[in-house]
């Protein structure tokens, strides 16, 4: 018998049942729970007169919609001055009060990102299906967990089941071997390897991330780059266990204690990808050849390094190629064979479950310390992924470095990820972006999102515009 | 969930590849509780010169007149024809109620995201996947005629062009018989209660630390 992948491992592990159509019905573990993809789910429920499965499956925080200040934080729900956002908010707490869901409420310090808050409480275990109404569920694989994310009627399937219907996926493999340069990060790893593969290339595909410069990568690391597999078109990004894994497990709130501890790590250390296992397609990079990464259109595979320059549209491969330059550069007010580094920045945004967590502040930070922001640059916010993230950053005296420098120190949520809330671009603002998706009018109607790595943000920001990390000089003290 | 059988429908061309869900329907209106209500902000950044908000009367916004779906000849189209990695980007099944509030039952394109896939189906909305090559040409046919229907047989799995051309497609069984018969799939699972409880019952004997209170 061939080996198996570490995808096949926890399919297998969580196989309830395969029918005959081709569909199987596959167990679930953990499921998070945001008030945006919810509600809708929560009311099929009652509809139908339909209970949980299964409660203490289940966590919650409200994320999408918090406002991020302090001054309207100290309301709580109150300080949502949007009507319609407070209602959701409103409904995810009703609906958890309802069921007796567990819900970090908006000013619990374990709130923030719902995917910054299941690992950091150890709520996303090893070998789990994980899922949540939210396509960055991808980000909980760096745990070697199944986890993907699911649409609202799933949401109430897995309510009401504790069963997802699915199909199997195809497994690839993206290999990333060598040493990384000085001052490239995880995003940049990611942001080269949609580049490489584009927004579709793994549709179909459970990529599992492999090869020593992924190894090297700490949780955080490992976290940013799973949670843009999706990105690269694949539901569900893995990264096998090792000792980085369980060191960051141990004495996390959710995780296993004294004997069973041991049981679980035992059994944790056996989801690595088998060596005879193969995969229905490899790809291979080297970590050598990725440089600071910097996205000039509005799709994640418009990518290149900071080096280089925004494509001529006459170069490229076919007319669909084409006239999606043509519309992306059109979008983004950029021209031609433009250097990376003469794109001026209006804004920066440091946050989002791609890059909110400590070591992503911390990077950011060491950039920022001693430095000012541009006076061009109207506005620079750092927005941490969670309570105890800022908590932390807080202890470390980040917040100081960050306000000293003349960024904004803001309160968990995922903000100017995706403005559902009032941090949002104006219409043709540039904006140095450490999260993930530069779609037309994500970050606010008109927005041009860049997306970088926190360290490149935090120099764009000091300079005002694009600047190869590389080159820049972080020793200086004020 | 509507049931799906056959569709003869007017086609609309949206000619654009990776159309993602933030454009199929921006942020601002996820806010809602709601499931109904999405068609008017459709693809709002393309229909809309204004910038859009939960809670507005779009009679009173001025239209983009270059938008395909706002020209009068796609007036009442119900079949949406596009291009490649149709519906990439987050989770959010408004996209898919945008859709079908709107009016479109199927959607025609060589490719499609992965959670965007089956979210459709859960709404009653048929994705048919052909070549490349088949939608490069019906690109072509519908912008040469003005009123290009198209047929749509689930059962069958076949499209029908105005010339009497079959393009076969693909769907899997499950998909099909739920579309067909627009089943509830939570209702389908229950009936696998007995397995579910079964395989739960191993997996906390096996992997107590996946259970809470234990
Ligand atoms: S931070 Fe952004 S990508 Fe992540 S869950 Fe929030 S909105 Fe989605």
């Amino acid at each position: 018998m061939p080996g198996q992948t570490l995808y096949d491992k926890l399919w297998s592990q969580h196989l309830v049942k395969q029918r005959d159509d081709g569909t199987a019905l596959i167990y679930i573990d953990r499921h998070l729970l945001h008030e945006v993809t919810s509600p809708q789910a929560f009311e099929g429920l009652r509809l139908a007169g339909r209970r949980p499965w299964r409660i203490d499956t289940n966590l919650a925080t409200p994320d999408h919609n918090v406002p991020t200040t302090l001054v309207e934080r100290s309301e709580g729900n109150a300080g949502i001055k949007d009507q319609v956002s407070l209602i959701q908010v409103q409904t995810l707490d009703d609906n958890c009060e309802s069921f007796g869901i567990e819900e970090f409420r908006i000013n619990d310090p374990r709130q923030g990102i719902v995917h910054v808050v299941g690992p950091e409480q150890g709520a996303t275990l090893p070998g789990m299906t994980v899922v949540c109404g939210d396509s960055h569920t991808a980000t909980h694989g760096a745990f070697a967990a199944l986890s993907h994310g699911i649409g609202t009627s799933e949401v109430e399937h897995v309510l009401a089941t504790q069963c997802l219907l699915a199909q199997k996926m195809k497994n690839m493999q993206v290999r990333v071997e060598g040493e990384l340069g000085e001052g490239v990060t995880a995003k940049d790893v990611v942001l080269a390897i949609i580049g490489r593969i584009g927004t579709a290339g793994g549709t179909g595909y459970a990529i599992e991330f492999a090869g020593s410069a992924i190894r090297g990568l700490s949780m955080e690391g490992r976290m940013t780059v799973c949670n843009m597999a999706i990105e690269a078109g694949a539901r569900v990004g893995l990264i096998a266990v090792d000792d980085t894994t369980i060191d960051y497990l141990r004495d996390r709130h959710y995780a296993p204690r004294g004997e069973m501890w041991d049981a679980a790590v035992a059994d944790w250390r056996q989801l690595v990808s088998d060596a005879e296992a193969e995969f229905d397609k490899v790809v291979n990079l080297d970590a050598a050849d990725i440089e600071p990464q910097v996205s000039w259109g509005t799709s994640p595979e418009m990518v290149t390094g900071v080096g280089g320059e925004v494509p001529d549209p006459d170069e490229a491969g076919d007319d669909t190629a084409r006239t999606g330059i043509i519309r992306a550069l059109d979008y983004m007010g950029l021209a031609p064979r433009q250097k990376i580094t003469d794109i001026r920045l209006d804004k920066v945004f440091i946050g989002s479950c791609t890059n909110s967590r400590i070591e992503d502040l911390r990077a950011a930070a060491k950039v920022a310390r001693g430095h000012k922001v541009a006076d061009s640059v109207a506005l620079a916010m750092v927005v941490p992924g969670s309570g105890l993230v800022k908590r932390q950053a807080e202890e470390e005296g980040l917040d100081k470095v960050f306000l000293d420098a003349g960024f904004e120190w803001r309160e968990p949520g995922c903000s100017m990820c995706l403005a559902m809330n009032a941090d949002k671009l104006g219409a043709g603002e540039h904006c140095a972006s450490t999260s993930n998706r530069n779609f037309e009018g994500r970050q606010g109607y008109g927005g041009r999102t860049h997306l970088v790595s926190p360290a490149m943000a935090a120099a764009a920001a000091i300079a005002g515009h694009f600047v190869d990390i590389r080159h820049f000089d972080t020793a200086q003290e004020a | 969930m509507q049931q799906f059988h056959y569709l003869d429908g007017l086609v609309a061309p949206l000619d654009r590849a990776n159309v993602d869900t933030d454009l199929i329907i921006p942020k601002q209106f996820l806010k809602s509780i709601k499931r109904t209500g999405f068609g008017v902000n459709l693809f709002d950044e393309l229909r809309y010169l204004d910038e859009g908000y939960p809670g507005q009367d779009a009679s009173q916004r001025p239209l983009n007149p270059d938008f395909v779906l706002n020209q009068p000849r796609y007036q009442g189209a119900s079949i949406l024809l596009a291009r490649h990695n149709f519906g990439c980007g987050s989770s959010r099944e408004h996209a898919p109620w945008a859709l079908e509030d709107f009016g479109f039952r199927v959607v025609i394109a060589p490719s499609f995201a992965d959670i965007f896939y089956n979210n459709a189906f859960k709404n009653g909305i048929l994705l048919v996947r052909l070549s490349e090559t088949e939608v490069d040409r019906l690109f072509e046919e519908v912008a040469a005629n003005e009123g290009y229907r198209l047929e749509v047989d689930l059962e069958k799995q076949r499209v029908t062009t105005p010339s009497g051309e079959l393009l076969e497609f693909e769907v899997d069984d499950f998909r099909k018989h739920c579309l067909l018969e627009g089943l509830d799939d939570i209702g389908i699972t229950l009936k696998d209660e007995d397995a579910i409880h079964a395989f739960e019952q191993r997996h906390r004997v096996e992997r107590p630390w996946m259970f809470r209170e234990a």
